[in-house]
C-alpha cells in the first residue's frame, strides 16, 4: 500500500487489516504516535487523515491508501523547528508526561486550524477527545489560546 | 513534543518476544490443574511457572507475602499464574488460549467487617478521649460515618517492560517506573541476581501517580523471567484492559468520626477510627495507612484526639500507592467533619475552621509542635480573595453551591523515614565544562529534571544548559529513595543544591582540580525532628504544605450529576522552583481529586472491576474539567532548597471533601462519601 506521511510517500506490504497505530509504529517506526487504550477513548494515538483528527487504533491500515496522514512528527517547521504551536506548549508548561502530548497537539493543530479565533468553550469541545491525566487541561488551554490568530 | 521521546513501547529491540501474563479468573481458591493444548505446538513458545523462579517467589516489598507468581493458593482476581513469550502476537494470543486452567473456589471475603486478616494497626492518641466521653455536659457530640471508593491513577501510558539477558547471568530491565531501585531490590530477591548482575533503567514515563511505584516490580519481575527462559529479550507491554483489571487502585474504606464540641465551637475531641481495604496482598498497605492515620484529625488543633487506623485483606487486587497515599481518604472525612459540626452549632464552617486551625506553635495529633512554614491563615485568606463571585442558579433544575475545605499534607517520608532511607545523589563536573547529576529521582512528567538543573546551575553558576541529568539507571546513578512521598524537591532537590555548591567551592579552588570532580551528598535527617515509630508520638513530617480549595458545583435536580464548573485552589508549597511546574502539577493534581470526587467510579462484582476500560473507567476530559486558578503562597521552609516543600499528592486532598460540601449547598443533602454519582446524588435527594 502507499500513502502520504508527514509529506513523503511510504509504500510498504502490510496487511490491510491491522490498525494503521500498529504500522506506524512497529513497521515505520514513527513512534509518536501512542497506545493509550486501544478503544478509541484517549486520543494518545491521534493523527490526520486528509486533515481530519482520527483514533489511529480505530482505523485498519487498507484506509488510508492514498490519502495523507500527518502524525506529531510531521508538525515542526520544514527547517525542524519547534512550531508556534509546539512553541507555546512548552512555554505554557502544557506538557508534563508528554504521552498525550502529540495526540493533544494534533487535535489542537485542527481545531485551530477550523477556527483560529476558537474560545476557551471551543478549546474544551475541541480537545474533548483527548485524555490528558497530568495537567488539569488548564495549562493547554492557554497553550492553545495563546495561538490564536 | 516532537515525537521524539522513546517510551518503554516505543523502543524498537530486534528479535525480541512478545510476554504475556496468565491470570486467574477466580478471586479465591486453589488451581485444582493447569493444562496444555497438546494440540498447540508448545515449541514454539516459552512458558515460565513459578518453578522457573532462580530466586524467592516473591514480589519484594514490605511484607513479602506476594508471590511473583501464585502456586495453588489463589486471593484474588488477575493473578498472575503463568507467564508467556512468544516471537508474534498471534502466536502468543494462541498461546493462551490453549492454556486452561481449573480451581477449586473458595469463599471469598469482600465485606471489611469479615475480614480475618489485618495488614496494620496504628493508634495515635493524644489527651485522654475515653475521659472527655464518660463526663460529657453541655457539648455536642456529632458522629458521622465516611465511605471513599477505589480509584485509578490511570496514567496515560500503561504498565510495560522490556528484559534482556545481558552476559554473566545478568538481567537489564527497561521499563516505565517510578522507583528504579525498587524494581532492582525486587529484581535481585526473584531472580538471585547481585546487586551488579540486575539493571534497571528507567525509559520516558507516561505518567505514575503512584501507580509506577510498586506495581513496576510485577511487570519487570515477569518481563525478566521470560527473557531468562527464553534467551532473548521480552516485551512486556500492558494493554489499558489488563491494566485497569489487574494494577493496584487507591484504597478505599469507612471512616467513623465522632467529634465533641463545646456550644461556643471550642473543639473537645476527635475519636476516628479508620479502616482501609488493602486487597489480597499486603503492598504498601502499612505506610498508606500510617499517612492516612497521621492526616485523620485534619488540620485542626484539637486537646483530646484518639485515632484508630487498621488496613485489612480482601480478595480484591491488592490496593496500593496512588498520591495522596491515604491522606485523601482520612482527610476527606476530617473535612466534612468540619461541616458536619458547623450545622449542628448553626455557626458558618469557615468561622469553626479558623477557630480550630493549627497555627504557628501549635501541636498535632501525634504531639507534633509546628515550628515553621504554617500557613493555615494565609492559604485560607488567598483562596477566598481568588475566587470568583458566586452566584446561585436561576434555572430551576439546575442548583449551585459553593464548598471550601482546609488541609495540610507531610512532605516527606513519614517520621525516621528518611533518615532510614538516607537518599544518595552527586553531582559531576566533566572535563568538557559542563556538570551531571547522578540521581535515581525519576522524572515522569511533574519536572523533576527541570528543577534539578535548576538547582544545579544556580549553586554552581552556570547556565542550565551546561547542566545534564543522568540517565535513571542504576548502574550509573545512587538510588535517592523512591521518587513518592511530596519528597523530590524537597529532600533530593536539597541535596542538590548541597552538591552543587560544595562542588563550585571545590572548583574555585586554586590549584585547579583535576576533572572529573564528583561530589557525593547523602540526606541527613535535622536532629530536630523526633519520631517514634512505636508509639506514633513525635515529628510525624519535618513540615507540612497547605492548600485552601474553594468549589462551584453546579448539580442537575433532574439527571444527579455534578459539574465542577470552578475551582480556585491557593497551596502553600514553601518555594516553587518553577513556579508553571508546579501550578501544573497542582491543576492535574486537583483534577485527579475531582475524577475521584465525581465520576470516577470502579463498579465491582465477584472480587472484579466491571468497568475495567477505558470506554465505561471515565476520568475528567477537557470539557469535564472546571475553571482552575491556582494561587501560590510562598511561605518558605528551612530545611528545603530555597525554602521549598513537598507539593505532589497535597492537590489530592482538597476538591473531594470541598465539592461535597458544595453539593450540599447547592441541594440541602450530604452525601459523606465519594464517589458522588448521578445515582447517589438524586437517590440522597429523592430520601430527603
Amino acid at each position: 500500500m502507499r500513502f502520504t506521511l508527514n509529506g513523503s510517500t511510504v509504500s510498504l506490504d502490510v496487511a490491510g487489516t491491522r490498525r494503521l497505530l500498529d504500522v506506524l509504529r512497529e513497521d515505520l517506526h514513527v513512534t509518536g504516535t501512542k497506545e493509550g487504550c486501544g478503544e478509541g477513548e484517549c486520543g494518545a494515538c491521534s493523527v490526520l487523515i486528509d486533515g481530519e483528527v482520527v483514533n489511529s487504533c480505530l482505523v485498519a491500515a487498507g484506509q488510508v491508501e492514498g490519502r495523507e496522514v500527518v502524525t506529531v512528527e510531521g508538525l515542526a517547521l520544514p527547517d525542524g523547528k519547534l512550531s508556534p504551536l509546539q512553541q507555546a506548549f512548552v512555554e505554557h508548561g502544557a506538557a508534563q508526561c508528554g504521552i498525550c502530548t502529540p495526540g493533544m497537539l494534533l487535535a489542537a493543530h485542527t481545531l485551530l486550524k477550523e477556527n483560529p479565533k476558537a474560545s476557551a468553550d471551543d478549546v474544551r469541545v475541541g480537545l474533548a477527545g483527548n485524555l490528558c491525566r497530568c495537567t488539569g487541561y488548564t495549562k493547554i488551554i492557554d497553550a492553545v489560546l495563546a495561538c490564536r490568530t | 513534543m516532537t515525537g521524539r521521546a522513546r517510551y518503554t513501547d516505543d523502543l524498537v529491540v530486534p528479535g525480541a518476544w512478545y510476554g504475556k501474563t496468565v491470570r486467574s479468573s477466580i478471586p479465591r481458591g486453589r488451581v485444582r490443574s493447569i493444562t496444555f493444548d497438546p494440540a498447540f505446538d508448545w515449541s514454539q513458545v516459552v512458558v515460565v511457572t513459578a518453578q522457573d523462579i532462580p530466586g524467592d517467589n516473591v514480589v519484594h516489598l514490605i511484607r513479602d507475602d506476594q508471590p511473583a507468581l501464585a502456586v495453588g493458593e489463589i486471593r484474588h482476581r488477575e493473578e498472575p499464574i503463568l507467564l508467556i513469550a512468544a516471537p508474534d502476537r498471534e502466536t502468543l494470543a494462541a498461546a493462551e488460549r490453549a492454556i486452561r486452567i481449573e480451581y477449586d473456589a473458595l469463599e471469598p471475603v469482600f465485606d471489611l467487617d469479615r475480614a480475618t486478616e489485618t495488614y496494620s494497626e496504628i493508634e495515635i492518641r493524644k489527651g485522654e478521649v475515653e475521659e472527655v466521653f464518660k463526663g460529657l455536659k453541655d457539648v455536642e457530640v456529632v458522629e458521622r460515618t465516611f465511605k471513599v471508593g477505589l480509584q485509578e491513577q490511570l496514567y496515560i501510558e500503561p504498565q510495560g517492560a522490556i528484559a534482556f539477558p545481558e552476559p554473566g547471568g545478568g538481567i537489564k530491565v527497561i521499563g516505565s517506573l517510578q522507583c528504579p531501585y525498587y524494581v532492582h531490590r525486587a529484581l535481585k530477591r526473584a531472580l538471585a541476581l547481585t546487586d551488579e548482575q540486575a539493571v534497571v533503567i528507567q525509559a520516558e514515563t507516561g505518567g505514575g501517580f503512584g501507580g509506577k511505584e510498586e506495581y513496576p516490580s510485577i511487570v519487570a519481575i515477569h518481563a525478566a523471567l521470560l527473557a531468562r527462559k527464553a534467551g532473548r529479550p521480552v516485551r512486556l507491554i500492558y494493554d489499558r484492559h489488563e491494566d485497569l483489571a489487574a494494577t493496584t487502585k487507591r484504597h478505599p474504606g469507612v471512616i467513623r468520626h465522632r467529634t465533641v464540641v463545646r456550644r461556643d465551637g471550642t473543639l473537645v475531641a476527635q475519636d476516628i477510627e479508620i479502616v482501609l481495604d488493602g486487597g489480597a496482598y499486603c503492598t504498601l498497605t502499612p505506610v498508606v495507612l500510617s499517612r492516612a492515620a497521621i492526616h485523620a484529625a485534619g488540620p485542626y488543633g484539637c486537646p483530646n484526639v484518639r485515632i484508630r487506623a487498621r488496613a485489612v485483606a480482601t480478595n480484591t487486587p491488592p490496593n496500593g500507592a496512588f498520591r495522596g497515599f491515604g491522606a485523601p481518604q482520612s482527610l476527606f472525612a476530617a473535612e466534612l467533619m468540619v461541616e458536619h459540626v458547623a450545622e449542628r452549632l448553626g455557626v458558618p464552617s469557615l468561622d469553626l475552621r479558623r477557630k480550630w486551625m493549627l497555627r504557628l506553635g501549635d501541636t498535632t495529633a501525634t504531639g507534633q509542635q509546628l515550628t515553621e512554614s504554617v500557613s493555615s491563615g494565609l492559604v485560607l485568606d488567598a483562596a477566598l480573595k481568588a475566587a470568583p463571585p458566586f452566584h446561585r442558579s436561576n434555572v430551576p433544575s439546575v442548583r449551585r453551591g459553593r464548598g471550601l475545605s482546609l488541609v495540610y499534607h507531610g512532605s516527606g517520608f513519614t517520621g525516621s523515614g528518611e533518615k532510614k532511607l538516607g537518599g544518595k545523589i552527586a553531582v559531576e563536573a566533566l572535563p568538557d565544562g559542563t556538570f551531571r547529576i547522578l540521581t535515581a529521582s525519576t522524572e515522569i512528567g511533574q519536572g523533576t529534571k527541570t528543577i534539578f538543573s535548576q538547582l544545579a546551575a544556580d549553586a554552581l553558576g552556570v547556565g542550565m544548559d551546561k547542566v545534564v541529568v543522568a540517565p535513571q539507571d542504576t548502574s550509573l546513578v545512587p538510588d535517592s529513595g523512591p521518587t513518592v512521598a511530596s519528597r523530590t524537591a524537597m529532600i533530593v532537590g536539597g541535596l542538590i543544591h548541597q552538591a552543587g555548591l560544595e562542588l563550585r567551592a571545590r572548583l574555585e579552588k586554586r590549584p585547579k582540580p583535576a576533572l572529573p570532580v564528583r561530589v557525593d551528598k547523602s540526606y541527613v535527617q535535622p536532629d530536630t525532628i523526633h519520631w517514634d515509630d512505636q508509639t506514633y508520638r513525635g515529628d510525624a513530617y519535618p513540615v507540612y504544605a497547605w492548600a485552601c480549595t474553594i468549589v462551584d458545583v453546579e448539580v442537575d435536580m433532574l439527571t444527579g450529576e455534578v459539574r465542577v464548573t470552578d475551582l480556585v485552589s491557593a497551596v502553600d508549597c514553601g518555594k516553587a522552583i518553577h513556579p508553571v511546574m508546579a501550578e501544573g502539577q497542582i491543576e492535574g493534581g486537583m483534577l485527579q481529586a475531582v475524577g475521584w470526587a465525581t465520576i470516577e467510579e470502579i463498579k465491582m462484582k465477584d472480587g472484579g472491576y466491571q468497568n475495567d476500560r477505558l470506554a465505561t473507567y471515565l476520568i475528567p476530559t477537557a470539557l469535564d474539567a472546571p475553571r482552575i486558578k491556582t494561587v501560590l503562597v510562598e511561605n518558605p521552609y528551612s530545611g528545603g532548597p530555597f525554602g521549598a516543600k513537598g507539593i505532589g499528592e497535597l492537590p489530592m486532598d482538597g476538591p473531594a471533601p470541598a465539592i461535597i460540601a458544595a453539593i450540599h449547598d447547592a441541594t440541602g443533602v450530604w452525601l459523606d462519601e465519594v464517589p458522588a454519582t448521578p445515582e447517589k446524588v438524586l437517590a440522597a435527594c429523592a430520601s430527603r
